[in-house]
Parts: structure tokens; C-alpha cells; sequence
């Protein structure tokens, strides 16, 4: 599996739910809340170094210092069962608590020292520097506000988890064709059309046709899972739903 | 995992917003407009074997209620058949809550895109005559449509006008005293009618084109003169070339008469009372206006009717000046 989103480890020691972790981070249960702060670590840990890179002028490795020690000092002090849903979005929240953070250690000299006391999480740093290079390549982050730059980066990584999610369920439910049809029609490069598709896998036009149509309702049902997931209530869930796909949700 | 770039981020934030037709007859084609009441999308009916448009409402709420209550709306309207109302074939309810409606898909150019390539009043005069007598059939029939505005205007193929999206209109008879939850207008902020805008909390009508008591939430009052204040806003828009603001007509576009402008305000009055009391009464004013009679909404003095009678009677006018030129010449050269 994809190191990504193996964010509990070799051992699946976080499982994620699909009920609000956001609400889960306040439970009593110490198991509850570690499964919370996984799903709140998987959705944000990119983003979040992407920002500190950007905003914060960060080096790569006092990025991943930073990244590393705000996740682990939030979950130490249960940070995020403080979340107030009326007052903010958990996306401002929590960007919020990492520009407090990280300018409480740069003003106390960048105590956080490299393999100091962190809790060290697995985390593909090398695939967000990579990513960074190649939007340095296409797009100048510098023209968007650092907050637009946190948003548009968690929106990316967002779609990028449902995109493997769907693409592990897809294999596990022994529908590995659709997973390569919406890969090839919705994620590839090139444009191709349905009966190039029909031949190249051998399949008749409606059948491709209803296959991308079941595949891209489950990406939809997966991303709103991911979205039910980090948000804390049924209003800031179709908020983030209308901030995030632009249509209203019951 | 693969780096998505933007431009595949926007393809399946796309894909994500799409609706799920699996529960119904119909398969999604593509998106065809987005609106601050919802998007319209193409769709396969798969029984009847045809592309209809499907409207799909952007609504925070569905209770049974309201449920019950749009499918009963919308058989009603579905039963107005007129040449110039494109009716609700079908209504139901997404796996995701949201509200669809079906409707005939009409190929052809809304009235804002007619107007862009239409100079001549008269010819836009004539597109809005249309648009008020099909309203004037709905009303006949009990049924307002609370979203009039150029974007909800088709000119067909054959130049034949076409009212769209009746999926938030009303029906006056029977349930006129019913209040519900679910009549409660909810208005997006102030500055945000851009038409591609999904605005926050919107249910129904667009601000510009909508009447003051709409815009306040007054449900239970409205009636065919909240239809006549928004026919009044699309004729502004077909003067002015713009969204109904607090500048008169003939501020923006000189070439308005004062006829034609007294028609546009009078349509648009803030008091109910004082507009047009039926849209068959507007469709006669307009009509008199294309043929240079004097409008109800206008009170012309003397030197305006002779000037107005002289400009619909130029041929005759300019025939006798020529014969009266003609005698005096004779006179004068007789005398010579």
C-alpha cells in the first residue's frame, strides 16, 4: 500500500471511520481519540507542511520538524477536542493552531531540534517536496494568499484520498476494470473517448459508459465520506460540501 | 499516489458535484449551466428513449411535506401547455437529498444571449410580447413562476419563445393560505447574483430581477404582479442592455422613449397596486408600443402626440408637406 496513506503504520493501528473525527478527538476513550487523530493527521499533514514551506519560509527539513511536532503536541494536548464548530471551520482551526505554533517556535529559537522528542509519524514528506516542485512548474503558489494556498492544497489532497480509496476498493471488490477506466478517461493525461476505451478493453460502449457512471458515484459517495469525516457538524459538513464540490447537501 | 494537477482537481471536483441519477430513468450526459438556484444538467431518459434537461435545486431542506407538496406542483404545471412554456416532464428526489426536476430539452439561445445579437428594440419588443403572453397563460391557470430573468428565456430554432424552469413556480389556487418551513425565502447576500454563483442559503428567485416583496420573504403574498415586476426587470434588461438597477432606462440608452420607459417602471413599482394587474394587460401596452399607440402607463401632453402621430404617420406627413411645397411653388411662380 501506498505509504500515504499508511498513516497508522504497517500494523493499520488506525483504522479510519467514517463518522466525525472531529467529534471522535473529544471522546474519552484513548482508543477512539488515536483513531480520530489519525483521520485528522491523513487529511491534513500535507497541506500543512505545504503551508509551512510557503508561508513560513521553511527549509524541507525544519518543515517536516514543524509538521512533525505540531500533529505531536496537538495530539499530546488534545488539541483538537477544543474545536468550536460555531466559531470556525475545522480547516480555519486548525491552520489557525499551526501559524500559532510554529511562531511560538521560532520564537523560542526553533527549540524543536531535528530527532529531538517528536513523535515521529510516517509521512511521505518526499512526495510533497515533489509535489512542490512540479506547481512550482506550473503555477506560481506566490499568487494566491498562503491561506488560499492551505485550502487549495487540502482540497487537492483530499481528492487525491478518495482517489486511492476508491482505487483500493475498486480492487477489492474485484472491479479492477473500473478503477482503470476512470483512470484512463477522468485521471489520464490524454484525452480518450468511450469506444477508444470499449476497445482497448475489450468491452462494448455501454458497458464502459455504465461502468464510469457506478465508478464516479462511488468517488462522490467516497468523498463526501472523507468530508463527513473531518467535519464536526451536519452544518459545517455541507458548508465544507459547498466550498468544496459547490452544491447543497441535506 | 499521483500529484494531481489543477485542472484535474477541477475535473473531479466536477465528477464529485455530479448527480447520482442511479435511482432514476435518467443518465447523466453534462453539465450544461450553473445557477445561484441550482445546475442544469443533460440527461438521457432511458425509457422514453430522449434528452431531457434536468434541474437539479440547490435546497438545504426537504421535509415529507414539502416533498408532497413539489411532486403535486409540479403534475400541475406539467399540465400548462402552452407554445411558449416548457413544462416539468418529472420531479423526484436524489439518493443525496437534492430535488430534481425534468424538462424538455429546448435547443436554442436564452434572451440575454438573443439580446447581444439583436440591435433593434422593436424586435426585442416583440421576443417580450411573447414572454408576457405565455405568463399570462400560466396565470390564467393559477400558476406563478417566481424566477423570470433573461437566463430563463430560449429563443427556439424557429425564433419561438420559450419560458424555461418552472421548478420553483407556485400554485395560487387551492393552497394560496398553506404556509410552510419550506415557504420561508432564503436570499443570497447582497452582490453575489453573478450568474455562476452557488449561493449560500438560496431557494428561490434572483435578487435583480426579483419584486421587493419576494425579496422580503412575503410568500404568502405573492401573486401574478410579483411575475409582472420581474417581466418589467427582463424588459429593463431588453432596453438597457443591463441587470435592473436604480438608474432609469433612458439613463443608460437614450434611443428608450418615454413609453416604452413609463411601461418598463410601471411593470416595476415598488407597490404592487400600481403595476400592471395581469401580464395580458403588460403584453397590450407593449403591444401598443410596437405599434406607436399611446400606452396606458403614459400620459402624453399635446406636442408629444403630434410628434408621436407625425413619427407613425411620416409617409403621409412628408406626402403633404410636398404637395403643399408644390402649391406654393405654383402659387409663386404663377405670380411671377
Amino acid at each position: 500500500m501506498d505509504p500515504d496513506t499508511d498513516i497508522g503504520g504497517a500494523q493499520q493501528r488506525f483504522p479510519v471511520t467514517n463518522q466525525s473525527a472531529i467529534a471522535a478527538a473529544r471522546s474519552d476513550d484513548h482508543v477512539t481519540r488515536e483513531r480520530a487523530f489519525a483521520t485528522i493527521l491523513n487529511s491534513y499533514w500535507k497541506p500543512a507542511y505545504k503551508y509551512i514551506r510557503l508561508k513560513w519560509q521553511a527549509n524541507n527539513e525544519d518543515a517536516k520538524d514543524l509538521t512533525q511536532g505540531f500533529f505531536a503536541n496537538a495530539f499530546e494536548k488534545n488539541h483538537f477536542a477544543k474545536y468550536d464548530a460555531r466559531k470556525a471551520s475545522f480547516q480555519t482551526f486548525l491552520r489557525t493552531c499551526l501559524d500559532g505554533f510554529v511562531a511560538n517556535q521560532r520564537k523560542a529559537g526553533q527549540r524543536l531540534k531535528r530527532g529531538g522528542d517528536v513523535n515521529h509519524f510516517q509521512l511521505d514528506f518526499i512526495s510533497a517536496e515533489d509535489e512542490i516542485a512540479m506547481q512550482a512548474a506550473n503555477v506560481d503558489p506566490n499568487n494566491l494568499s498562503p491561506e488560499d494556498y492551505f485550502h487549495r492544497e487540502w482540497v487537492r489532497w483530499m481528492f487525491t484520498m478518495a482517489v486511492n480509496t476508491l482505487r483500493v476498493r475498486c480492487e477489492t471488490a474485484g472491479r479492477k476494470v473500473h478503477f482503470q477506466l476512470f483512470e484512463a478517461y477522468d485521471l489520464g493525461d490524454q484525452d480518450v473517448s468511450y469506444s477508444s476505451l470499449a476497445q482497448t478493453f475489450g468491452l462494448d460502449q455501454a458497458t464502459v459508459n455504465n461502468y464510469l457512471a457506478a465508478t464516479r458515484r462511488d468517488f462522490r459517495r467516497i468523498v463526501l465520506e472523507k468530508l463527513r469525516e473531518i467535519t464536526a457538524t451536519d452544518e459545517e459538513f455541507r458548508t465544507e460540501a459547498r466550498s468544496l464540490l459547490g452544491v447543497e447537501l441535506k | 499516489m499521483k500529484w494531481l494537477p489543477d485542472s484535474k482537481v477541477s475535473h473531479l471536483r466536477a465528477i464529485a458535484a455530479e448527480p447520482d441519477f442511479s435511482a432514476t430513468k435518467y443518465t447523466f450526459v453534462k453539465e450544461l449551466a450553473r445557477g445561484g438556484m441550482g445546475t442544469v444538467y443533460l440527461a438521457d431518459d432511458t425509457e422514453l428513449n430522449r434528452q431531457v434537461a434536468i434541474k437539479v435545486l440547490s435546497t438545504p431542506e426537504l421535509t415529507e411535506d414539502l416533498r408532497r407538496r413539489m411532486v403535486r406542483e409540479a403534475q400541475i404545471i406539467a399540465r400548462l401547455e402552452h407554445p411558449g412554456i416548457v413544462p416539468v416532464h418529472d420531479v423526484g428526489v436524489l439518493p443525496d437529498g437534492r430535488i430534481f426536476y425534468a424538462m424538455k430539452f429546448v435547443r436554442g439561445v436564452r434572451l440575454d444571449e438573443y439580446a447581444a445579437n439583436t440591435e433593434s428594440i422593436k424586435d426585442r419588443l416583440r421576443k417580450f410580447q411573447s414572454v408576457c403572453d405565455a405568463m399570462a397563460f400560466a396565470h390564467a391557470h393559477g400558476v406563478i413562476h417566481r424566477d423570470l430573468k433573461p437566463q430563463n428565456i430560449m429563443i427556439g430554432s424557429f425564433g419561438e419563445v420559450l419560458v424555461l424552469d418552472w421548478g420553483v413556480a407556485k400554485i395560487l389556487q387551492g393552497d394560496q393560505s398553506v404556509a410552510s418551513e419550506a415557504d420561508t425565502l432564503m436570499l443570497p447576500p447582497r452582490g453575489s447574483n453573478k450568474a455562476g454563483d452557488t449561493a449560500h442559503g438560496t431557494v428561490i428567485g434572483t435578487r435583480q430581477y426579483m419584486s421587493p416583496e419576494q425579496a422580503r420573504g412575503e410568500i404568502g403574498q405573492l401573486d401574478e404582479r410579483a411575475d409582472i415586476y420581474s417581466l418589467g426587470a427582463v424588459l429593463y434588461f431588453l432596453l438597457t442592455n443591463q441587470a435592473p438597477s436604480e438608474a432609469r432606462p433612458r439613463s443608460l440608452n437614450p434611443k428608450v422613449t418615454k413609453p416604452a420607459e413609463a411601461v418598463c417602471l410601471k411593470a416595476m413599482a415598488q407597490d404592487r397596486s400600481q403595476r400592471y394587474a395581469g401580464a395580458a394587460e403588460l403584453s397590450a401596452d407593449v403591444g401598443r408600443l410596437l405599434d406607436a399607440a399611446p400606452v396606458a402607463a403614459y400620459r402624453e401632453n399635446v406636442l408629444e402626440k403630434v410628434s408621436r402621430w407625425v413619427g407613425k404617420n411620416r409617409f403621409l406627413v412628408l406626402l403633404v408637406l410636398a404637395y403643399l411645397l408644390m402649391r406654393i411653388f405654383f402659387i409663386f411662380s404663377s405670380r411671377g
